[in-house]
């Protein structure tokens, strides 16, 4: 089979979306964090408004949508690649010493898959007003839609947020070996700098990970 | 009877290589690439000389017995490879390389080989680096060197201990270089059972493909054998399993001379042998030598708790120890060339001072060096082969001393090549160890390497040239000759007895008794009495190979066993052609020692009125005896001295 | 020491094989795991049945040759080593040990535990040399080294041609193989010169010979006989993205 592109171009093209959808995630978190740092949904949803309507935003969540797609028919011709090259397996599985997520990024990547259909249909068209109705607030003397009760009622779900806080924990393992992956796939590798970028990985999974499970807790149990 | 001509170019030594290459024949570009030519063996020689052939643009078919080319036993080479280069500024030249060569070599290697070895040594440096060798290097970023027994000037290059694994991938890039551009064609999984004449010159070889069974003849203008040595006629030697003398055997029998073929190499440095299941020796690099220091204990009374177990090598005080090499060599020390040492190991083993459960054993101690350098530099140096002695005996080298015995480890001997290193029958050339001609009775360490390479890069593909330019008018051979057809049917006979004996003892117990035969009486030293026993015995297991050896399976397919017995079956006349070479010399040099020929104080000693020549034999007839060939030995250039490494 | 071995045994490529048990007995813990095969071939031989066919040569850990997936990692249960340097003494008296040949598509089974490895040799071929004749070169110290660089490209250039790497990997990826060589010759001026071109050809036929995506598991470098390191695929990925991009 002749490939689809060199197998290191596509690494490389997957790590650079790795890149970039971690930054999404970090802002994110940070603009969801304002749910629980704030005492109402005010700023929230103000935030959530400029995102909604800013045009620079508008086109760049063009660029963050084919990030996604990228990233995930990449990682889906890589996986099948591998799958055929090795046609036989073993009868004892391999128990070499390694990176221990990166055996399963495919399975993680799937599950995240999923779980962000989920989420794009419960919030991103549920706000673009696709499916259902939101309710309108009024922020500061200007009209928006409420996305902050939006999410807050969802987060009083209790499977809800069982499945949303699993999610984010398979979300952590993917990117605990995603971070520095994306390193040593650009080939940012050095003897000094790698040990503090896997440690920065292992940080970087834990923050985001609980950064975002500190949400549906905080709702369900606070608002 | 054919007579010997080395065809040595007249003129002073340093200049005849120059002036052959000046007058000798060369082929047009446009015709080179009708001339086809055959090379067995991927290893420095073959490799370096096939790449080479190729880039002048002859037609060059190579032929390998591993998966790759890359895995000749070339690649074991730890130590380094020697060279003129002068680099230390501590008083090298080509002459001084020259004359440690013949020097090491006690006399009986050809002066004019020897002196365009050292002369080209050099360029093979330079070749190296070129094709991106990491060679070790100081910090101001210029090579390193290293010393080695035998010489008092350090001009051994080395990449770590894995010196031939770098030069041989080197010269394998080289090759894959060419395979790539489609200018070789390459065989792998092969393995040469005959050589094939037409008209009395070389023509093409049988070989059997290995993975299908199936015999594939091939004709070429001219074939090179660079095939090794046949260390492992005695079963246990430091060559990797599958390197064999068939090759050059089968030359032998088609009328090329063997020579000096009971010169062997007994390396002093191996980890010794720890039970009867055991396949090969293990080489722990001569480089060793320069910061380990060999001792055994003064006291027989503890050589023999040692044996027991109820002592440590810790705990004899140093003044209890007996540093016999520095004993006795005071000038080279650690450092004098392997046949001294390994001698003087075997002495003290015998004398019952040897260590070991065993008692076949002497130790290499690093504490004075580690004491003085510190662990890490011992590290840098040899960590690797530290780590090896390790994982195989179990046993920290830096808490407490090596355990090393004497093994057999390359052959000096082999088939007989003039100075163009071609073989008596034309056409056919040897390179590398397969062929006897640079290192006389004894090879000095890091000096294989550049044999191997100065033939294969520098040598070859001018003297192969010199042949070719006379055969441009020679059209391709067609492999339907009858030539071909009679050759490959021997070779198939030959197969089918092996499997028709259908016998009841391996082919592994037939190997190891030669072994054992070759050990005990062709070994470390040798006597009349025990030699003629050797031929005696070799004769016998011979006979009872061809009635009770087992080879199992058919010629079908991938058959193991059956590469054995073939390899086995040569190996069991060719054993008896070294008794015979060694009962012949009546004297003692280098790596031949024959126990009635030594100084009073143990050293070898020369017969140079009688034996200063190269021992070429013809082969005769099956049961027949062969029949010797005299190549003088005239040194203008060196004056003969017995070897003396006591005072510099 | 006894052992239960289970075998993969077959004919040849063009058949299917299986598993087989077979029982040694009375091993010693210092033999080496292919001396204790060739006990048992020496057996099966004995008994007039066909011998385990698998690789092996040197026997000293260096030329590559020898290439078994023991219970589960290539070249067995020990680090740094290659399957001729592991020994009995790694196994418990008793254990059941499975030996398996090295899988992956490019590798395919010649016999028993014999594989092909000739893809590893077109990859080379494609470009891991530098363009030399021979003759006609500079001085061996007319471009000085630093020596930080000589040792990481030897480091790289340690490399055995196994096969391991692509053996332990899950992807049956070759990165640490081609990139062992890609580095080596990237980090010395002699190499440099055509380091851009290499890169691409070695990978472009790294990949058309069917081996899987690096995913960056490290499982290679952790089964590496020669220890060779994953900077060394770092740097692989660095050259190809210059040579790309440039």
């Amino acid at each position: 089979m002749s490939k689809f592109y060199s197998s290191v171009t596509k690494k490389i093209w997957m790590s650079l979306m790795g890149f970039f959808l971690m930054t999404f995630l970090l802002v994110h978190l940070s603009i969801n964090l304002l749910l629980v740092f704030s005492s109402n949904s005010d700023l929230f949803n103000e935030a959530a408004h400029f995102m909604g309507t800013n045009p620079l935003i508008q086109v760049f969540q063009w660029v963050l949508f084919a990030g996604f797609v990228i990233h995930i028919i990449l990682g889906l011709i890589l996986q099948i690649e591998n799958w055929i090259a090795r046609p036989k397996g073993y009868r004892v599985s391999p128990t070499s010493e390694d990176s221990f997520f990166s055996r399963y990024m495919i399975h993680t990547g799937v599950i995240i898959f999923i779980f962000l259909i989920i989420h794009f249909v419960n919030f991103f068209l549920v706000a673009k007003g696709v499916i259902g109705e939101l309710q309108e607030v009024e922020v500061n003397g200007k009209h928006m839609e409420d996305m902050g009760k939006l999410v807050i009622d969802l987060f009083h779900i209790p499977y809800y947020v069982v499945g949303y806080l699993i999610a984010l924990l398979i979300l952590g393992f993917h990117l605990d070996h995603g971070f520095q992956s994306a390193f040593q796939s650009l080939g940012l590798n050095h003897p000094k700098y790698t040990p503090c970028i896997k440690g920065l990985g292992h940080v970087f999974a834990i923050v985001v990970t609980l950064g975002y499970m500190i949400i549906p807790v905080f709702i369900y149990f606070s608002k | 009877m054919t007579k010997l001509e080395s065809k040595v170019p007249a003129g002073p030594l340093a200049e005849k290589w120059t002036n052959y290459k000046a007058h000798q024949n060369l082929v047009n570009p446009a015709n080179k690439r009708k001339i086809d030519v055959i090379v067995i063996g991927t290893g420095l020689a073959g490799g370096a000389a096939a790449a080479s052939l190729s880039e002048l643009g002859f037609n060059v078919s190579v032929f390998c017995i591993q998966d790759s080319p890359r895995r000749a036993h070339s690649i074991a080479a730890q130590g380094g490879i020697n060279a003129a280069k002068n680099y230390p500024n501590d008083g090298d030249s080509i002459y001084r390389l020259f004359y440690d060569t013949i020097k090491g070599g006690d006399y009986r290697a050809r002066e004019s080989n020897v002196y365009r070895l050292a002369e080209v040594s050099n360029n093979i440096i330079d070749q190296c680096v070129a094709q991106g060798v990491p060679f070790a290097r100081e910090y101001g970023g210029l090579l390193d060197n290293r010393s080695f027994g035998g010489a008092l000037v350090s001009r051994t290059f080395y990449a770590r201990g894995q010196t031939g694994q770098q030069l041989l991938l080197g010269a394998y890039s080289a090759l894959s270089k060419q395979i790539g551009k489609g200018a070789v064609k390459m065989y792998t999984r092969r393995e040469m059972l005959d050589v094939v004449k037409i008209d009395g010159k070389a023509r093409g070889v049988i070989v059997r493909n290995l993975v299908d069974g199936k015999l594939e003849r091939h004709a070429a203008h001219a074939v090179l054998l660079a095939t090794g040595g046949y260390g492992n006629v005695f079963f246990l030697s430091t060559n990797a399993m599958t390197s064999n003398g068939s090759a050059a055997w089968r030359a032998y029998k088609r009328g090329a001379f063997f020579a000096n073929p009971s010169f062997v190499q007994i390396h002093p440095t191996c980890i010794p042998v720890h039970g009867d299941y055991q396949s090969k020796l293990t080489l722990m690099s001569e480089s060793l030598r320069n910061d380990g220091r060999i001792w055994v204990p003064k006291k027989k009374e503890d050589a023999e708790k040692i044996q027991k177990g109820q002592l440590k090598p810790t705990q004899i005080p140093e003044e209890e120890r007996d540093y016999y090499l520095e004993r006795r060599y005071p000038a080279f020390g650690n450092l004098v060339p392997r046949d001294v040492a390994s001698r003087a190991a075997k002495e003290r083993c015998d004398a019952g001072f040897g260590v070991g459960s065993t008692g076949l054993a002497v130790y290499l101690d690093f504490k004075s060096a580690i004491d003085r350098l510190g662990k890490n530099v011992i590290e840098a140096r040899y960590g690797n082969l530290f780590q090896m002695y390790e994982k195989i005996v179990d046993e920290n080298p830096y808490e407490t001393p090596m355990m090393i015995y004497p093994a057999i480890h390359y052959t000096m001997g082999g088939t007989w090549v003039d100075y163009e290193l071609q073989s008596t029958v034309p056409g056919l050339f040897v390179g590398g160890e397969a062929n006897f001609s640079d290192h006389g009775a004894n090879r000095l360490g890091a000096s294989a390497l550049m044999q191997g390479l100065s033939d294969g890069y520098f040598v070859l593909p001018y003297t192969m040239q010199n042949y070719l330019a006379d055969q441009i008018t020679v059209p391709r051979f067609k492999t339907d000759a009858p030539e071909f057809e009679k050759a490959e049917k021997e070779v198939q006979d030959r197969i089918n007895k092996l499997l028709a004996v259908k016998g009841d003892h391996t082919v592994d117990s037939f190997h190891r008794r030669l072994g054992l035969i070759m050990w005990d009486y062709v070994g470390m030293a040798r006597n009349e009495a025990g030699l003629k026993k050797a031929i005696a015995d070799i004769k016998a297991l011979r006979k009872e190979f061809w009635q009770h050896v087992k080879v199992p399976g058919k010629n079908d397919g991938l058959n193991v066993e059956l590469e054995k017995a073939l390899r086995v079956a040569d190996f069991l006349e060719l054993g008896e052609l070294m008794a015979y070479d060694a009962l012949n010399r009546n004297e003692s040099s280098g790596g031949h020692f024959r126990e009635e020929y030594q100084t009073p104080d143990g050293e070898a000693m020369r017969d140079d009125s009688n034996y200063m020549y190269v021992a070429a034999w013809e082969y005769n007839g099956d049961d027949k005896e062969p029949v010797l060939h005299k190549e003088p030995l005239i040194y203008e250039n060196i004056e003969v001295k017995q070897r003396n490494y006591k005072t510099a | 020491m006894d052992l239960k071995l289970k075998i993969w045994r077959q004919p040849s490529a063009q058949t299917d094989g299986k598993f087989v048990d077979y029982q040694v007995t009375n091993i010693s813990k210092d033999a080496s795991f292919l001396e204790m095969l060739d006990i048992l071939n020496e057996e099966l031989v004995g008994k007039g049945e066909d011998p385990v066919a698998f690789d092996h040569d040197c026997r000293e850990g260096i030329c590559g040759m020898c290439s078994l997936f023991i219970n589960g990692r290539p070249h067995g249960p020990d680090s740094a080593v290659t399957t001729c340097q592991l020994h009995m003494r790694k196994f418990k008296d008793g254990e059941t040990v499975t030996i398996e040949p090295w899988r992956a598509k490019p590798f395919p089974v010649i016999k028993d535990l014999m594989v092909d490895r000739s893809a590893f040799d077109e990859i080379i071929q494609a470009g891991g040399f530098v363009n030399v004749a021979t003759g006609g070169v500079p001085d061996a110290n007319a471009i000085p080294i630093k020596k930080e660089n000589a040792d990481l490209a030897m480091d790289a250039a340690a490399c055995i041609g196994c096969g391991a790497c692509v053996a332990a990997c899950k992807n049956a990826s070759a990165m640490l193989f081609v990139s062992a060589k890609v580095s080596q010759l990237a980090l010395l001026p002699q190499g440099k010169i055509e380091a851009k071109e290499r890169v691409q050809k070695m990978v472009a036929k790294m990949d058309d010979l069917g081996f899987g995506n690096c995913t960056n598991t490290y499982a290679c470098e952790a089964e590496c006989p020669k220890e060779i390191s994953v900077t060394n695929i770092a740097r692989m990925n660095r050259e190809f993205l210059v040579a790309k991009l440039s």
